[in-house]
């Protein structure tokens, strides 16, 4: 089966040697020596920007899974009601994430340095607008595909459910917290799954838009794994050691988060 | 009572959101029919009278990029890959669910497995196994992503061949069908919902993806994204502005038209991914 054929070559094999090559310093990998644990060390110490990219992802991650999926329920909930040219909007909305990632970092990099030229500077003058500018983006490309997955949870919502809440007196305000949301906990299990994973992963919008400036603050972890591969000779080892924890981290906070909102959902 | 009251609020707030949505992209296609030397000092201002240059940065932009044959690239890279990942992938799924062995399983897993790992883990690994096998070109690099792929799609057509009763197989081999024959007679043409999601979803990645046909194909064989990349980082300082919105419109405009003609398709497809996924 040339499937199977094209994932052992491709995906398997290079997954198995890039873990052999994450505990040898290499720069041709015939060239290979085993240097243990050495690579590991290295990533984690002042100079690698490691620890930096990992902080500035893991706060990156929060403020834009928060934001994509707050806003994104919202236009969902608006666009549930029985308003005329609901379809349009959807439509809309859902646009820009067909969009690839390198090209709407440069429609956001013509922008925002279009905004910040009236105060003098550009997004390189500060990590802070790197950070936000890459909020702004993320938020522009996500938030019309999570809003597509909550109008589906929200149109399966049972609506006697919600009448009954009402006879019983409850407020719009307590039948959407007590009846609505927690029958939509699926949906939003779906939706934090693919922002979070979304967001750690981030590459293309992040070289497009700061490409790391100013200095290396606004690097992500898949940016800073790139360059420690390409930009830094006789590197490539400690490159793949972090792209070794950067995996074991995907995969843990995906897994982790996956169980904590199953746990949370409930059986209607 | 209430609901009339509100509506138009609501309309407003629909409209602004709206307006944020479309006016990074409209302010793209205004850019680049202004004159290169006035974009970066008016970013927002109309072209009007001198600024105003036609469609001279479409000339430049195209010329400079090489942006029909990056077309061509991505379209010939993105189409044979869809093609085999849907053909290939249904054929695995079906095998795997239907023949249960430790073999299999083990495999199901792994497909499984491939799916949450990032591309930065064997993103080294892989790109010197392609070039040592010469797969570095297009034609080569279909076959990485049928790799790739592979995960995601696997899972989606397992998922869905599950639910099929196996009796109308049965009656297909009993009619003398062999198993080929039975695949493409019989099975695949039930899948037809599931190869739709299939399909939009690999070509959405495969279109825009960046890293991976940087890494194989480089500036030799630019696909769009790579195109755009390059323009970008070998211009230090003397980027053709005008030139570069003409490219970031051209990337964007055929997805557009595509997504209002297919939106059905592409939502749908992209919901039951979401889901299933």
């Amino acid at each position: 089966m040339p499937l199977t054929l094209a994932f052992l070559v491709f995906f398997v094999l290079p997954f198995l040697g890039g873990l052999f090559l994450s505990f040898t310093e290499f720069t041709t990998v015939e060239d290979a020596s085993f240097v243990g644990i050495g690579n590991y060390v290295k990533a984690f110490s002042t100079d690698s920007g490691f620890i930096n990219a990992l902080i500035f992802t893991v706060k990156f991650t929060v403020v834009s899974v928060i934001s994509v999926n707050v806003l994104a329920f919202l236009l969902a909930l608006l666009l549930t009601k029985p308003l005329k040219g609901v379809n349009f909007f959807r439509t809309v909305f859902f646009m820009p994430n067909l969009i690839g990632g390198i090209v709407l970092g440069y429609i956001w990099n013509v922008i925002i340095n279009g905004v910040l030229s009236y105060f003098g500077v550009d997004i390189t003058f500060s990590a802070d607008y790197g950070f936000w500018g890459l909020v702004i983006l993320m938020n522009w490309q996500m938030i019309g595909y999570m809003m597509i997955i909550y109008i589906a949870g929200l149109q399966s919502v049972d609506r006697g459910l919600i009448e009954a809440a009402h006879i019983d007196g409850a407020s719009h305000m307590k039948a959407l917290f007590h009846v609505t949301i927690p029958s939509l906990m699926p949906s939003v299990t779906i939706c934090t799954f693919l922002t979070l994973t979304n967001s750690f992963k981030l590459f293309d919008q992040n070289l497009a838009l700061t490409g790391g400036a100013p200095g290396r603050e606004t690097s992500m972890l898949a940016l800073d794994i790139y360059d420690t591969f390409y930009g830094r000779i006789g590197w490539q080892g400690v490159g793949q050691a972090k792209a070794v924890v950067f995996f074991v981290i995907v995969a843990t906070v995906a897994l982790l988060q996956l169980y904590l909102t199953r746990s949370k959902e409930v059986e209607v | 009572m209430n609901k009339v009251t509100n509506k138009p609020l609501w309309y407003i707030l629909l409209s602004i959101a709206a307006l944020f949505f479309l006016l990074p992209i409209g302010i793209i296609l205004i850019n680049s029919f202004k004159s290169r030397f006035i974009i970066m000092s008016e970013p927002f201002s109309l072209p009007t009278g001198e600024s105003f240059v036609g469609l001279t940065n479409y000339l430049a932009g195209i010329e400079a990029s090489g942006f029909f044959k990056a077309f061509g690239i991505s379209l010939f890279v993105t189409a044979v890959s869809v093609a085999l990942i849907i053909v290939c992938s249904a054929m695995t799924a079906w095998y795997i669910t239907r023949r249960k062995t430790a073999f299999t399983k083990i495999l199901y897993f792994a497909f499984v497995f491939s799916m949450i790992v990032p591309f930065q883990m064997v993103m080294y690994t892989l790109t010197y196994v392609a070039v040592k096998i010469n797969f570095a070109n297009p034609l080569g690099i279909v076959f990485i992503y049928l790799g790739f792929g592979a995960g995601l799609s696997v899972f989606m057509f397992s998922g869905f061949i599950k639910g099929i009763p196996r009796e109308i197989e049965e009656a297909a081999t009993i009619d003398g069908c062999n198993s080929l024959q039975t695949f493409f007679s019989v099975v695949f043409p039930i899948l037809k919902p599931t190869t739709v999601t299939v399909a939009i979803l690999n070509a959405m990645w495969i279109w825009n993806d960046y890293l991976l046909p940087y890494l194989i194909l480089g500036s030799k064989y630019k696909t769009i994204p790579v195109a755009v990349q390059l323009t970008m980082q070998g211009a230090y300082g003397s980027v053709d502005w005008g030139g570069f919105m003409a490219m970031l419109t051209l990337s964007v405009v055929p997805i557009i038209l595509l997504y209002i003609f297919l939106q059905r398709y592409i939502i749908e497809g992209v919901l039951s991914g979401a889901v299933k996924g």
